[in-house]
């Protein structure tokens, strides 16, 4: 079947559906044209889809949770609590007399519980061997290939409260 | 295919059915013959006839499949179906006016003569012709088969339908083609097994 033929007058179904084989994988100009001009519309109206689904996106908002009181835990004590849904474990660390971290448990490999190592001062996920900083959450050493999403915390006299997740 | 074309002359067929046995002995259906055997009148004749497919130009089986499962190629060899477009509907073996796809309903698929194309295709010859001793299936180069008293033909009438084909069938010398109306076969006879046509 040469490459030059003139179109046929055959119905389109015959000519894609062919019972000889050079014909069924033929493609005409025209057919070539087409599907350029159809798949570059499509994909333009798919990349004014995803600007609009961001320019209209609301800005996630978060609750406030109360996690405990203030002296609850001792200082290198570490509370589990939940937040911002009962399914998302968090684990609050007192780092010192006033200070308080908070970080999702969930570790940004492969998703084990990460826990926090008092000994070396650091949060040890022990799936594997993934360690993260107390002070900011930050990757130290292992596989995981992002930090600890961080709890935001605030402190309304005596109770602390999470009020936000900060995704880096 | 390599300068060599298949010629069916089955007045020289003697009925020993090497043919069926050798086709049997290819790899890519073995144990299943795709030669089609006949006695033409058991009971009257010892005449038989074995042929292939005749790879039509443009084949009835191949425009009748509903799954685009029969594909002919450039080399002008009608293919098997496609194992995984053939449904088994049998639409091929009722439409082909040769008779020649066979229905195989433990693989819900149906299985036809290819010429041998892994032979045929490399330039060799395929299994049935090269065991056939009175060469009744012939596949030799159109001037050896020149030298025959018969003639080949590769055009046949049936009924309204004309079908050019590939494979050649030997006829008397100046028959142009081979024409055939099933309307012709069709009387009324009580004892149809030994009924002759008018």
């Amino acid at each position: 079947m040469s490459l030059l033929r003139s179109p046929s007058r055959e119905p389109l179904w015959k000519e894609e559906f062919s019972v000889f084989t050079s014909d069924e994988r033929y493609v005409t100009r025209r057919q070539f044209a087409k599907f350029l001009t159809l798949a570059s519309l499509g994909m333009f109206v798919g990349s004014l889809w995803v600007l609009a689904k961001a320019y209209f996106a609301k800005t996630p908002s978060f609750p406030s949770v109360e996690v405990g009181e203030a002296g609850e835990i001792p200082v290198r004590g570490v509370k589990l609590f939940t937040y911002p849904t009962p399914k998302d474990h968090c684990i609050l660390i007192r780092t010192g007399e006033d200070e308080y971290v908070a970080y999702s448990q969930k570790c940004t490999h492969l998703s084990c519980a990460v826990y926090f190592s008092a000994k070396d001062d650091r949060l040890e996920c022990p799936c594997h061997q993934g360690f993260f900083s107390v002070r900011d959450g930050s990757v130290l050493q292992g596989p995981p290939p992002r930090p600890l999403p961080k709890i935001t915390l605030e402190s309304n006299g005596a109770t602390l409260l999470a009020v936000g997740v900060m995704e880096s | 295919m390599h300068g060599y074309e298949f010629y069916v002359d089955p007045s020289r067929c003697i009925g020993c059915q090497s043919c069926v046995k050798a086709c049997e002995e290819c790899d890519t259906h073995r144990g299943t013959s795709m030669v089609n055997f006949d006695f033409i009148d058991r009971g009257g004749t010892t005449a038989s006839a074995a042929y292939v497919c005749w790879h039509c130009e443009e084949p009835t089986c191949a425009m009748a499949c509903p799954t685009d499962a029969i594909k002919k190629g450039d080399d002008g060899i009608v293919q098997s179906s496609l194992k995984s477009r053939c449904i088994g509907c049998s639409n091929c073996v009722l439409a082909c006016p040769f008779g020649i796809p066979k229905i195989f309903p433990e693989y819900e698929q149906m299985m036809k003569c290819d010429m041998c194309y892994d032979r045929t295709s490399e330039g060799k010859r395929p299994m049935c012709a090269t065991v056939c001793p009175s060469q009744a299936l012939a596949y030799v180069r159109p001037e050896e088969i020149a030298g025959r008293r018969e003639k080949p033909t590769n055009a046949f009438q049936f009924g309204n339908q004309k079908v050019i084909t590939r494979v050649h069938m030997m006829v008397p010398a100046g028959t142009d083609s081979v024409s055939l109306d099933v309307l012709d076969y069709m009387w009324e006879e009580s004892d149809v097994a030994f009924a002759q046509p008018q």
